[in-house]
């Protein structure tokens, strides 16, 4: 049953971070040849590069909510593990 | 016949099928008998199993054979698949955490599970795991054609029926240690499968280029060759033609991947969140080696390697681009190991998949519509029967069916599979959605995707149907309309079914909202959805 007023959504900022990656997205950003690195055009390389950007989006992430929901618990006595187990309900 | 190469071939073959059938016993729960041990190994894999599983999955023999395929002779275009699998993650990152949670709450097993338990409807979760089944079928039939083009290339290329049996055989053999071993089977021969294409890949894309006189050389190489060619859609950089359809292409792969029920097997599969969001960082690894991969597609084009004509239809096969450039440059014991990374990459998913569509068949058809008192034990018994004809019905598709047909039907899968985002993956979020919103938007999005990949034609001309997934603006008609006439830009034609579908989903939505129709029983509770491995009252994996 759903509860009124209780959407069960936890909401970080840091999960903003996701969506730098999208950038990859953005074609005309890398749609060209130069600078090249080592012999590969810059359209290549960009993108290769991009692996990276994804990985350091999803660890900052990762550890930044690590275990902790940043909204904070409705109530005086729930702590964090009450609230991630659900047994404050 | 290359000997050598069939010798490697043969014996990492059979070194793969001995894990196969020890697998069974591997981390072995109470039972095998229920789908949470054979269809989900338990649910208890951790970071590493989950990474190779996974990895195997999604990075499939036939990924690693046509992606280079469509750099050799599209060049720029082809490398969408290196932002689709950067995207990928990012996007995933939430849902998957929560998808995985009440699931893990509620003992869902499929996609459709979740459907069924969200909002209480069997015909909504009917159409999302049908949609499951049709889209992986194909995808199955795929990894064969991946395997059948190293086989190809080994020499194995007879004519008719006996140039199919050794894919045959191969594929028996799978059938049956999946039967016996579940999902503990692709998930062990992945670690022998990812390891293998790691060494393969990495030595490739080291030795090649100094071999071949550098990258500079290399794409200087294929430049030529695309400015050589009179089609207008290739290079080595996008036109303006062809951007948004790269963008909307990696996009809409990137929202698709994580529907496809083999996908979230291996999700689901996982001990908790933490293995989920290691994962997430980890995974990457694959796509720079995808990447990479790709870039292959090029070294090919350097290197002078052509496509070896298949013997079955007579036509010159592009997937034998990359065996054949590993046969012609590489030693051949080492070109025997990369076969066999190829054929064995074909097994893993395929082995995944038979299994996600067993489950799907037998969680939301089997035991909804025809024995609703099935037992755990009736269930495991249909899901292991359901993956052989799976697996068969794929071989015959290949067998009996141009190639060229299951490559087309995999296109209309993820046009298909995309469908069903609005009613799983925006379902984890809100029940915002009215069922008959979500049912009238999926038939919208699957009619109208459909009738626009009918009337696309292949980039040749040979075929008149089914030919690409990029839509020219242009011919965009919304009931005789044409909103942008004229316009030679592509998109991908998923993307606009989807958008398609959510309006359609929103329009019926408010009106089913005004007349206040009935919208089903949410089964699930706020809590679920962040459930961990660690949370208290946790449901036992493997009882009912």
């Amino acid at each position: 049953m759903t509860q009124p007023g209780r959407s069960g959504i936890r909401w970080s900022s840091w999960n903003l971070l996701l969506l730098i990656p999208l950038g990859l997205l953005i074609t005309p950003i890398f749609n060209r040849t130069g600078p090249e690195l080592f012999g590969m055009p810059f359209y290549y390389w960009f993108q290769l590069a991009g692996v990276a950007v994804g990985v350091l989006a999803t660890s900052i992430v990762f550890v930044m909510t690590k275990d902790k929901p940043t909204t904070p618990a409705p109530g005086p006595d729930r702590d964090v593990d009450t609230l991630d187990e659900g047994a404050g309900r | 016949m290359r000997w050598t190469e069939l010798v490697v071939f043969v014996v990492l073959f059979g070194v793969v099928t001995v894990l196969g059938f020890v697998a069974a016993r591997w981390k072995a729960g109470a039972t095998l008998d229920h789908l949470d041990e054979w269809g989900l190994g338990g649910r208890r894999f951790g970071s590493w199993i989950t990474w190779f599983l996974i990895g195997g999955d999604v990075y499939t023999a036939y990924t690693f054979v046509a992606v280079p395929a469509l750099m050799f002779s599209a060049g720029a275009a082809g490398f969408f698949a290196l932002p689709y699998t950067v995207i990928l993650y990012p996007l995933a990152f939430m849902p998957l955490l929560r998808i995985w949670s009440v699931s893990r709450a509620r003992g869902y097993v499929t996609p459709a599970d979740f459907v069924r338990g969200r909002y209480g409807s069997s015909v909504l979760a009917l159409l999302v795991a049908i949609t499951g089944i049709v889209a992986t079928m194909p995808y199955i039939a795929l990894q064969l054609v991946g395997l059948e083009a190293v086989l190809r290339t080994l020499g194995l290329n007879g004519s008719g029926i006996v140039g199919h049996l050794p894919l045959l055989i191969a594929f028996v053999i799978l059938a049956v240690y999946t039967y016996q071993s579940g999902l503990r089977a692709p998930a062990l021969i992945a670690f022998v499968k990812d390891i293998l294409v790691y060494i393969v890949i990495i030595v490739a894309v080291v030795y090649l280029p100094i071999k071949l006189g550098g990258w500079g050389a290399i794409f200087d190489a294929a430049d030529a060759k695309f400015k050589a060619t009179p089609a207008p859609g290739d290079g080595l950089l996008l036109n303006a033609n062809n951007q948004l359809q790269y963008a909307t292409l990696a996009l809409g792969s990137a929202l698709a991947l994580f529907l496809y029920p083999h996908s979230l097997t291996g999700v689901l599969a996982s001990r908790g969140r933490k293995v989920i969001k290691r994962n997430m960082s980890a995974l990457p690894a694959y796509s720079l080696l995808l990447g990479l991969l790709a870039l292959l597609g090029f070294v090919a084009i350097a290197a002078g390697t052509k496509p070896l004509i298949n013997q079955a239809t007579g036509n010159p096969d592009t997937n034998t681009i990359i065996p054949n450039l590993f046969a012609g440059q590489f030693p051949a014991w080492f070109a025997g190991i990369a076969f066999a990374a190829i054929g064995i990459g074909a097994l893993v998913p395929a082995a995944i998949m038979s299994i996600a569509a067993a489950n799907l068949w037998t969680r939301n058809i089997y035991k909804e519509y025809i024995r609703r008192d099935a037992t755990p034990k009736d269930e495991a018994k249909q899901a292991k029967f359901a993956s052989l004809v799976v697996k068969f019905g794929a071989v015959a598709f290949v067998l009996f069916i141009d190639p060229q047909f299951s490559i087309d039907l995999q296109l209309i899968g993820g046009v298909m599979i995309l469908q069903t985002l609005p009613a799983v993956a925006i379902a984890l979020y809100t029940r915002w959605f009215h069922i008959w919103g979500l049912v009238g938007g999926w038939i919208a999005g699957m009619g109208w995707g459909m009738i626009m990949l009918f009337n696309i034609p292949s980039a040749d001309g040979k075929r008149k149907h089914f030919g690409a997934s990029a839509l020219k603006l242009g011919e965009l008609n919304l009931f005789g309309w044409h909103p942008f006439g004229g316009s030679t830009v592509q998109i991908y034609v998923g993307f606009v079914a989807l958008v398609a579908n959510l309006v359609v989903a929103v329009l019926i939505t408010l009106v089913a909202g005004k007349l206040k129709v009935f919208n089903g029983i949410d089964q699930t509770e706020p809590a679920d959805y962040h459930v961990d491995e660690d949370s208290a009252k946790l449901r036992p994996v493997a009882a009912h």
